[in-house]
């Protein structure tokens, strides 16, 4: 039977990423593995990305993992895992396998967005019965926060650094959401720690389905983002209430905004805390906050007009 | 003993050597010249001939990612590939390895880019041969499918546990027509036998983390681990090669010696230009000139000493590479050969000759001119040149 979505039920779990890992104290990561994990009601079989979350959590002889767990390189987790839940198939017609088993990659921006972007793509394309969870901090937090395609625009990193002639990353983020929807898979969503019920939810939906599933899921890291260590979900709800990170779901073609802020907050707000933005609050740099401020208005508008919710 | 005698293809014969293994997944990409392995493979999945279940990757990484995955999953896993290929997994095969997994991989030798070249040379191949796989070679099209029927046997040792490359020479062999022998498909799924799963990701009640981040405390023992585990290789790969020979009727060995007991001067050479070699031996056999060969089979691990055995009686040796390693060196399969000797001070004067990159054709006459040479340097002793490009512009 499933589990009831509440708290009190889903504490009762057993939690699948134990304490003891390596991660960074108020790093989003781990929280978000759990919180994945707690959402599903099968066994489920994992893949994982180079990086934080990878080299954190199981340093030899020690693993944090409480499931089958399978890392290979940085920039191929979904088709390792490809490979894992072909061979699931295979031995299942065979009689070999009878139970029901759930795959789900996890991987940072750095092995999702940019080199590891390909194999999900492929992936992706090929429909494989399969969850790929993007883990986005926004930076190669691992090897010391350089700058990724998914780094927001304006923020200093340590390859991007905001200096006297350049301030910060020129570019806006690229956007991997829609990225995956268009390849037309069952279900894409971005989801985010701060709201939890909206996450769970997703999780159960995704695995419920059959075929390739991507969810994009905000994930605070106070080294890179300059900010405290116990701000992680307070950061990834000014995320969502700024509507920099929109919470929205793509089912079968279908949007859905599946959190509108009562009252749409100034993404300064979002940006004010974390030092990585500290730059754009310079005065001769006005514009920049101007420029960040519209192309969120745009994209949040876009989301609102193809959920038909505006 | 049944055997069924075919004209095919050297990819005809290694598909069909897929087809009687019956692996449980194989991920693959297209790529000149092996591309008609996995394209006549995937016909016989289409056809409901084997119980496959393809992976149609987008990239030869993402081949070999998709092979380490099934095989971390716990069954049977293979793949074939060439040339950029190969390099593009270049990392996995080290992943592969590392991670002990028994993944059988047909490579096809091409040259390597630039300038782009399709045709066959040992440059793939010898790129890779510090990867931790083990390498069987072949000469011609009934070489490649019987190593590749025995390379799952070798694999899959619980011993081992190491993947393992059949390599065959690109168009030469892959593309030619030959007489083969096939065996019976009962009897390869015999001698191949139930694929054991050790530590399979999918086991739910047992679970397991593969790919650990292991650093300076205990890496060094993981690569001893892996050396000493290479030294077993030797051992069963003969082993299997008796049990192969029970139902084939072929001899195989760790590497074959033609007209070597009694030779003075001798070739070294892979794959199929030692057929043509082995032509001009006997033709300098009958001029009552002791010529003999040497073909490496098991090239990864390389049998040293029986190798360094097998050569330290001659005069004088040429070995010759399909591939050169560029840095002033010589060619690699000479560096392990001059290795396998340096214990018999006495040993054979050796040279070196690059011949056939890029599809360059290896012919008759070129091995009697080498031949010639060593006559001359088995006479006076004198080497002019160790290394030389043969059957090249100035």
């Amino acid at each position: 039977m499933a589990t009831p979505l509440t708290l009190k039920e889903l504490s009762k779990k057993e939690i699948l990423l134990t304490s003891g890992h390596r991660m960074c104290s108020g790093c989003g990561a781990p929280i978000i593995v759990k919180m994945v994990l707690l959402a599903s009601d099968y066994p489920i079989v994992a893949a994982n990305a180079t990086g934080c979350l990878e080299v954190s959590t199981c340093i030899s002889d020690y693993t944090a993992w409480k499931i089958p767990w399978i890392h290979n390189a940085f920039e191929n987790a979904a088709a390792t895992l490809s490979g894992v839940e072909t061979m699931y198939r295979s031995l299942k017609k065979q009689g070999k396998i009878d139970k029901d088993i759930k795959f789900i990659a996890f991987g940072g921006d750095g092995g999702t967005y940019d080199i590891g972007l390909q194999s999900l793509s492929g992936a992706m394309e090929r429909g494989h019965d399969m969850l790929y969870v993007c883990y986005d901090n926004g930076a190669y937090m691992n090897t010391g926060i350089q700058r990724s395609s998914a780094t927001p625009y304006g923020a200093d990193t340590t390859t991007c650094p905001a200096g006297s002639v350049i301030q910060g990353k020129p570019q806006p983020r690229k956007n991997l959401t829609k990225i995956m929807a268009a390849h037309d898979i069952p279900y894409t969503a971005q989801a985010s720690p701060s709201h939890w019920m909206d996450l769970v939810k997703k999780v159960k939906k995704a695995l419920e389905i059959k075929g390739p599933k991507f969810m994009n899921i905000l994930s605070p890291c106070n080294r890179g983002w300059r900010s405290k260590t116990d701000d992680a979900i307070q950061l990834s709800k000014l995320a969502v209430e700024t509507c920099y990170w929109p919470l929205y779901e793509i089912e079968n073609g279908v949007s859905k905004v599946t959190f509108k802020p009562k009252e749409k907050k100034p993404l300064v707000d979002f940006l004010k805390p974390q030092g990585r933005f500290k730059h754009l609050f310079a005065p001769e740099n006005e514009n920049m906050l101007k420029n960040f401020q519209e192309m969120v208005d745009k994209e949040w508008g876009s989301l609102l007009k193809a959920s038909g919710t505006e | 003993m049944t055997a069924k005698v075919v004209a095919a293809t050297g990819n005809e014969a290694v598909a069909n050597a897929l087809r009687q293994v019956n692996p449980d997944v194989s991920a693959a990409y297209p790529i000149t010249p092996a591309t008609d392995i996995m394209q006549r493979f995937t016909s016989f999945v289409s056809d409901g001939k084997v119980k496959t279940e393809m992976i149609l990757v987008e990239s030869e990484h993402s081949a070999m990612s998709g092979c380490i995955g099934a095989s971390a999953a716990g069954g049977r896993v293979m793949t074939a590939t060439s040339s950029q290929g190969l390099a593009l997994m270049w990392e996995e095969l080290f992943i592969a390895s590392g991670t002990r997994l028994p993944i059988v991989m047909a490579l096809v030798n091409r040259a390597l880019s630039a300038p782009l070249n399709i045709h066959g040379d040992h440059s793939d191949g010898m790129g890779a041969r510090d990867c931790g796989w083990i390498q069987l070679w072949s000469e011609n099209a009934q070489e490649a499918y019987d190593n590749t029927i025995q390379a799952f046997r070798i694999a899959e040792h619980m011993d081992i546990r190491l993947p393992v490359m059949v390599c065959l020479d690109g168009f030469i062999i892959s593309h030619s027509i030959e007489r083969i022998e096939y065996i019976d498909d009962d009897a390869v799924s015999k001698l191949v036998g139930e694929y054991k799963q050790l530590n399979p990701l999918l086991d739910l009640e047992h679970p397991v983390s593969y790919g650990p981040l292991i650093l300076p405390d205990y890496y060094m023992e993981y690569r001893k681990a892996h050396a000493e585990v290479m030294s077993k290789v030797p051992g069963i790969v003969l082993d299997v090669a008796k049990d192969f020979e029970k139902i084939s009727g072929r001899k195989y060995g760790l590497f074959e010696e033609y007209r070597l007991d009694d030779a003075e001067i001798g070739l070294v050479i892979l794959n199929s230009a030692a057929g043509t070699s082995k032509d001009v031996i006997d033709s300098f056999r009958e001029k009552g000139i002791k010529a003999g060969l040497l073909k490496p089979r098991l090239f990864r691990p390389f049998p040293y000493d029986e190798i360094g055995n097998a050569l330290k009686h001659l005069k004088a040796i040429c070995v010759l590479d399909r591939a050169d390693a560029f840095g002033g060196s010589y060619g690699p399969l000479f560096i392990d050969i001059a290795a396998s000797l340096y214990p018999h001070k006495n040993g054979p004067a050796l040279i070196n000759k690059i011949y056939g990159l890029g599809g360059r054709d290896y012919m008759p006459s070129h091995a009697e001119l080498v031949l010639n040479e060593l006559v001359e340097i088995a006479k006076t002793g004198k080497v002019k040149m160790i290394k030389e490009y043969i059957a090249v512009r100035e």
